[in-house]
């Protein structure tokens, strides 16, 4: 996920709903779709607007990590082939800070808050990338995390959020595909390539599992988001899906996941693996990233040095209204 | 047609082999360059917008790259591919104009470049739909498609920018000057020309300078841009392997993994 550890604005436990929220509730347990004009608690709405905002943020900060690769990727089609993932996550972006306007909110006052740290982009994003095969394990790792939890998304309570999350999810499991092409051809290429590809899983490993953020199963905000189905599934859930999946591919590439406590669980039917070091995950969530410097800085020098250009046509934009009420004046 | 009569019937695989291989390095080494310069702004740009259609541009020119190194290749006949032309040769076998090496620069230079490109790409492609060269013709035909559109948005961002704020308006004059003695290289020719303009397969660049000068008048004008004085042909060169210094920059980037593990298949 790209929205990580959303607090929820909701009622505590046992407080009693108005006859307004109590049906509100109801019409979302009848798998009902809330719509922008249709009446929704404050609270859900500054949630949704909170964890579409986030994973807006995530999807254009994540053009980052992967654009650092699209001047140096080694054949022509590589690099057709990255710019339109870079243009895709774009496009994400553009899905859905639209859907986080139908709450009221603009794309400009997220941005605000992006640039000035007070919201958040997925913690993945302030890992660097290294070698060519991160371009892989980007697609194979992060993509593949990310759609284990907008899969479940797609059947989200607020309507212009699941249907975003519909196109969204197309285009994120093509983009796991490629980036599991890329692992293939680096994993069975020359020695050098093999260690690239190792370095990268090794790297990415960790990271790709805090994604979905730490254990969630008591978590009061977690059940609130669920009730309101804006939230479909733990965070454990999520993980452990996301590792069943992930280590037999990597076994067939011939890799190795660094986890050596890593096994294959009967009685539970899917494999006990080594939890990531969650220090670290609050340390990047605190700025203390190896790119959060980076990254950030790049968005607002980006944003920055781009006034000029917004401003000019801006500009023009009012002149050209002029010019056309002048004319009807006129006539 | 079996592929044999195919290559004869196309004048561009009879006899002029080294001008037409020359020739189609010029455009494919001139998309390429010009995609690299326009994907650098990957996640970088003023709006998302932009970010959008900016890799929308540099995707389309890779493409064309694709295709035009491609067949390049195929003319040279020597095993190589239109990878090895990107990937595998040094600065003075490149081929590409002055014009698209230059830096990135702000978004006024990279708009402005972008449209004085655009408006002889869009002429050149257009001449060659008519090529005798049907495989020529064919690439023209899918690529004028894409810098239909490329035209059009330059155009309008020169004439909003332009004629916007004081400060847009001021980049925008600064961009037009600085790339003005860059852009004579579109209509410089040589023999090369001389011959693809005899086999009728291209029209010799000068040819193209009328139209280009038509249409870039009209967009300034509504701009309220100032058509520079200066020489158009102050910086020519790249069409025969001179380059500016900027070149050898974008290679080693763009070349490292494919130099770095020449054994490597990606």
């Amino acid at each position: 996920m790209y929205a990580q550890m959303v607090t929820s604005e909701g009622k505590a436990p046992g407080e009693d709903l108005s006859p307004e929220e109590q049906a509100f509730q109801d019409r979302i347990d009848a798998g009902e779709r809330i719509e922008p004009r249709d009446w929704m608690p404050e609270g859900y709405r500054k949630t949704l607007v909170r964890q579409i905002g986030q994973h807006a943020h995530s999807e254009i900060v994540g053009q980052l990590p992967e654009g650092n690769w699209i001047t140096r990727a080694p054949t022509l089609e590589r690099k057709a082939i990255l710019i339109a993932k870079v243009q895709d996550e774009a496009g994400h972006g553009l899905y859905l800070y639209s859907a986080a306007e139908t709450l009221g909110v603009s794309r400009d006052e997220l941005l605000e808050k992006l640039h000035t740290g007070r919201m958040k982009y997925s913690s993945i994003f302030n890992y660097p990338t290294l070698n060519w095969a991160d371009i892989g394990a980007v697609g194979w790792l992060v993509d593949g995390a990310a759609i284990m939890n907008q899969v479940p998304l797609q059947r989200t309570s607020y309507g212009p959020y699941a249907r975003a999350m519909v196109r969204i999810c197309k285009e994120e499991s093509f983009h796991q595909r490629q980036g599991y092409s890329i692992m293939m051809k680096m994993a069975q290429g020359t020695a050098a390539q093999k260690a690239m590809a190792q370095d990268a899983l090794d790297r990415f490993w960790y990271p790709s599992l805090m994604m979905f953020g730490p254990s969630d199963a008591e978590s009061v905000h977690s059940a609130q988001n669920m009730a309101w189905k804006i939230k479909i599934n733990t965070n454990d859930e999520l993980r452990q899906k996301f590792v069943d999946q992930t280590v037999p591919q990597a076994e067939f590439l011939g890799l190795t996941v660094p986890d050596e406590t890593l096994a294959w669980n009967d009685e539970k039917g899917g494999y006990d693996f080594a939890e990531p070091d969650w220090e670290e995950f609050f340390e990047v969530l605190r700025g203390n990233g190896p790119c959060n410097e980076e990254r950030l800085g790049a968005r607002v020098a980006a944003w920055e040095e781009g006034a000029w250009f917004r401003d000019g046509l801006s500009a023009y934009a009012d002149k050209a209204e002029a010019r056309r009420n002048a004319q009807v004046a006129a006539e | 047609m079996a592929l044999d009569e195919e290559l004869q019937a196309d004048p561009l695989f009879a006899g002029q082999s080294g001008a037409a291989f020359e020739w189609l390095c010029r455009i494919g080494d001139s998309t390429l360059i010009l995609g690299h310069r326009v994907s650098e702004w990957c996640g970088h740009a003023p709006v998302l917008e932009e970010d959008i259609a900016l890799a929308n541009t540099a995707l389309d020119l890779i493409g064309h790259t694709q295709m035009w190194l491609g067949l390049a290749a195929e003319v040279e006949g020597q095993g190589r591919s239109a990878d090895d032309l990107a990937y595998r040769r040094d600065a003075m076998a490149f081929r590409n104009i002055k014009l698209v090496e230059l830096p990135k620069g702000d978004m006024g230079l990279t708009v402005m470049r972008g449209f004085l490109f655009d408006a002889f790409h869009f002429e050149l492609l257009t001449r060659l739909t008519a090529s005798k060269s049907p495989r020529v013709a064919e690439i023209a035909a899918k690529a004028l498609k894409e810098v239909s559109y490329h035209l059009e948005r330059s155009s309008d961002l020169v004439v909003r920018l332009g004629d916007g704020s004081a400060e847009s308006h001021r980049r925008m004059q600064a961009a037009l000057d600085h790339l003005w003695p860059y852009c004579g290289e579109m209509f410089w020719g040589d023999a090369v020309d001389d011959a693809m303009d005899a086999a009728d397969i291209a029209p010799h660049p000068a040819e193209l300078r009328d139209a280009w000068d038509a249409a870039v008048q009209d967009v300034l004008g509504e701009a309220t841009l100032q058509r520079p004085e200066t020489r158009l042909d102050v910086h020519l060169g790249g069409k025969t392997g001179r380059h500016t210094e900027h070149l050898g920059y974008v290679l080693a980037e763009m070349q490292f993994l494919p130099r770095a593990y020449p054994d490597a298949s990606w």
